[in-house]
């Protein structure tokens, strides 16, 4: 199963090889991680995807808690967070094609952001399950360079006041 | 104006380190310049692996911090099975490595090595300092973290510009506080109030102990505790010394080279109570099928060793000292008397035989009556390998200490870390016991113990094979003997008279026991080798 974890870390340099390390020292698989300054300027934040049983995901998180310059770990669960990741995706574009691509961008919520003779670039920030449907819909026309971003994930205050 | 030399030599003061250990370089130039003014003694170690094993036997035996120093590339590199080491068993070592100045960082000059790079994955903490103006906090916040929580080694690795590197004062801080550090030292009262029921519906409990009731400092607090319930107590390999081994509640050392009663006290028992151990392989094979008729309460201060192993059906995070506490309040229990006479008849049932061979001395029964002769305080440090478990199941510890690589299993530990222990605690007897395998990889330290005049006791069991795979390929190789013989082995005696240190060789039980009496009167060294026969198991 996915999980997605967020992770408070002191902003300094060495910390992402700390972090890093811990997953192939204690073997654990990640699909994704990012990281980016918070509000704060000293702090920053890792979100982590990865892949594992629940006993894995509970070691993950006692043994990144152990790296000094972590502050905070959360695993999500589902439904309370809200997670984006943003991909640039090259596909082959001749010109007949184009506005069969345009109607995919549109219909999917993509931007347009680079077009050539041959390719067209499009830029989309949605969950991976969307990211997926969009891939599938561009494969026919021959996907060229995916470049993704990994997972951000921020917890979502609705559900919570719902509750 | 002070220069950062001048200040990490301050910070060192500040934290009351009275013995360094280390080998110099270029780059930690200085550094050892300061020293130099100061009364802070620098050991010259004959390999810097050796200063991180002497400062790890150091530190087991004052309870403290110890500390190693080398300079930058090779110097800090060789550290590194050292660190790896005191990683392993939870020792508290600060490590000072030079660098490279740090405007040519990354540039592959002269001794360059990214050694905070190379050592992550084994030091709880790793500093490169870039100002000069860090080293306070650097320094404050490493002997911090190195000695509290679960203790384990940090790295400082300083360039030498910021060693030259001036700032208007120094100001030691008072306080540490990094936000992502707060070890937690109370048990929940929660899982204390679940603990003590569970121990009360037990039948058949045992407690298991490890290193961490040691380090902790929580001894009299443990006998305390199994004093008043009764539970008898098996130990890890780390957990050795936590109480006599005569004595009757004590079964002995569990795992794949431990006592045969101490395993089966183990699977036979309903209730585990794992003190500051985290159940590695070698202690606990098949930690599933303890858990399949036991339940398990695993008390330690580090959250991520609970679960990680065994399953645990009440965790226990904090400091074994004061969860024992806890538990002592309102702990209402003795300990079945049929279950303690089943584990008292196993324990006599399993008792280690020893091999008789012409001409060679017996280790097992040597180590057992050595125990006799030796203070009642001793150090004894066991090296990795046969040895190791000789010492580890047929020294009759009494109030003293028992130092070895036990996680790490690392050859060549024990000469130094006795070094180490001896400076630590110049009163009490302290000795070496390897092979002649574990010897030949630190041997070189016999000129640090000769120029120092370090009493420490050194006893080579010489078999002239590595014993440990020797036997693992009488077992699983159909004894082909692939690369364990060690053919030649130098004369030791001649060896050690070279280094001007006194030393003698025994063919048999009556004559180890003669030497090893006269070697512990005397106030020198002394180097006893004892012939042993090959073909002599470990258990």
């Amino acid at each position: 199963m996915k999980y997605t974890l967020s992770v408070l870390v002191e902003n300094h340099p060495g910390v992402l090889s700390k972090v890093s390390g811990l997953f192939s020292r204690r073997a654990f698989n990640i699909d994704s991680l990012a990281v980016g300054i918070t509000e704060d300027p000293n702090i920053s934040r890792m979100t982590i995807v990865a892949d594992g049983d629940e006993y894995v995901i509970e070691q993950l998180e006692k043994q990144l808690n152990k790296v000094i310059p972590v502050i905070k770990v959360r695993t999500y669960t589902e439904g309370e967070y809200i997670s984006r990741e943003l991909s640039l995706i090259k596909v082959s574009c001749p010109a007949k094609q184009r506005l069969d691509i345009m109607k995919i961008a549109e219909l999917m919520g993509a931007q347009i952001v680079d077009v050539s003779v041959n390719t067209m670039t499009l830029q989309f920030a949605d969950t991976l399950e969307r990211f997926e449907t969009l891939t599938d819909l561009l494969k026919p026309y021959g996907i060229r360079e995916i470049v993704r971003t990994g997972t951000v994930a921020i917890e979502k205050d609705s559900t919570l006041s719902r509750k | 104006m002070i220069s950062g030399a001048e200040i990490m030599v301050k910070c060192l003061q500040e934290e009351g380190v009275k013995v360094l250990f280390g080998y110099p370089g270029a780059v930690i130039c200085p550094f050892f310049d300061e020293l130099y003014h100061t009364d802070i003694k620098a050991i010259l170690v004959r390999q810097e692996q050796n200063a991180a094993h002497c400062a790890s036997g150091y530190a087991r035996a004052i309870s403290g911090v110890g500390v190693c120093v080398a300079t930058s590339g090779p110097g800090a590199l060789n550290l590194i099975t050292g660190i790896a080491t005191a990683y392993m068993d939870s020792i508290p070592l600060v490590c000072i490595t030079g660098q490279v100045r740090s405007d040519v960082l990354g540039r592959d000059v002269f001794q360059e090595a990214d050694i905070t790079g190379a050592c992550e994955s084994f030091v709880k903490h790793s500093y490169l300092v870039k100002n000069t103006a860090d080293l306070p906090r650097v320094f404050k916040e490493a002997f911090h973290i190195a000695s509290t929580g679960r203790p384990g080694p940090v790295l400082i690795d300083v360039p030498v510009d910021v060693q030259t590197g001036t700032i208007e004062e120094f100001v030691y801080p008072e306080k540490v506080n990094i936000i992502g550090y707060k070890p937690s030292v109370h048990g929940h009262p929660m899982q204390i109030k679940r603990a003590l029921e569970m121990i009360k519906t037990s039948k058949r409990p045992v407690i298991c102990a490890g290193g961490g009731v040691l380090t902790s400092g929580s001894k009299p607090k443990f006998r305390e505790f199994i004093e008043k319930t009764g539970i008898p107590v098996v130990s890890t390999m780390m957990g050795i010394g936590i109480m006599p081994s005569d004595d009757p509640q004590y079964v002995g050392m569990l795992g794949s080279h431990g006592m045969k009663a101490a395993n089966i006290t183990v699977h036979n028992a309903d209730l585990v109570i794992l003190c500051g151990a985290r159940v590695g392989d070698r202690a606990v094979a098949s930690p599933d099928q303890v858990v399949e008729h036991a339940n398990v309460i695993h008390i330690d201060i580090d959250p991520a060793e609970i679960g990680k192993n065994m399953k645990t059906s009440i965790p226990i995070v904090g400091d074994m000292k004061n969860v024992l506490s806890q538990l002592l309040k309102d702990v209402d229990y003795t300990t079945p008397d049929e279950w303690k006479a089943q584990v008292s008849e196993w324990k006599k049932e399993y008792a280690p035989v020893p091999q008789k061979f012409e001409g060679y001395v017996e280790p097992k029964s040597f180590i057992s009556s050595l125990s006799g002769m030796v203070k009642p305080k001793a150090i004894m440090c066991a090296d990795v390998g046969q040895n190791q478990i000789w010492c580890a199941n047929n020294y009759r510890i009494k109030d003293g200490r028992f130092f070895t690589s036990g996680g790490m299993g690392t050859m060549g530990y024990s000469v130094p870390a006795a070094v180490g222990a001896k400076i630590a605690r110049p009163n009490r007897d302290v000795i070496a016991v390897c092979g002649d395998g574990s010897f030949q990889m630190s041997m070189n330290e016999l000129a640090t113990i000769a120029a120092e005049g370090i009493n420490v006791k050194i006893i080579v069991m010489r078999n002239t094979v590595l014993g440990m795979v020797h036997e693992l390929q009488d077992v699983h190789y159909g004894s082909r003997y692939a690369i364990t013989e060690l053919s030649t082995v130098p004369d030791f005696v001649k060896l050690a008279q070279a280094y001007g240190i006194d030393s003698a060789m025994a063919y048999s039980n009556e004559e180890a026991e003669k030497y090893a009496a006269e070697m512990l009167k005397s106030d020198k060294p002394f180097v006893l080798v004892c012939n042993v026969h090959p073909n002599t198991t470990s258990r």
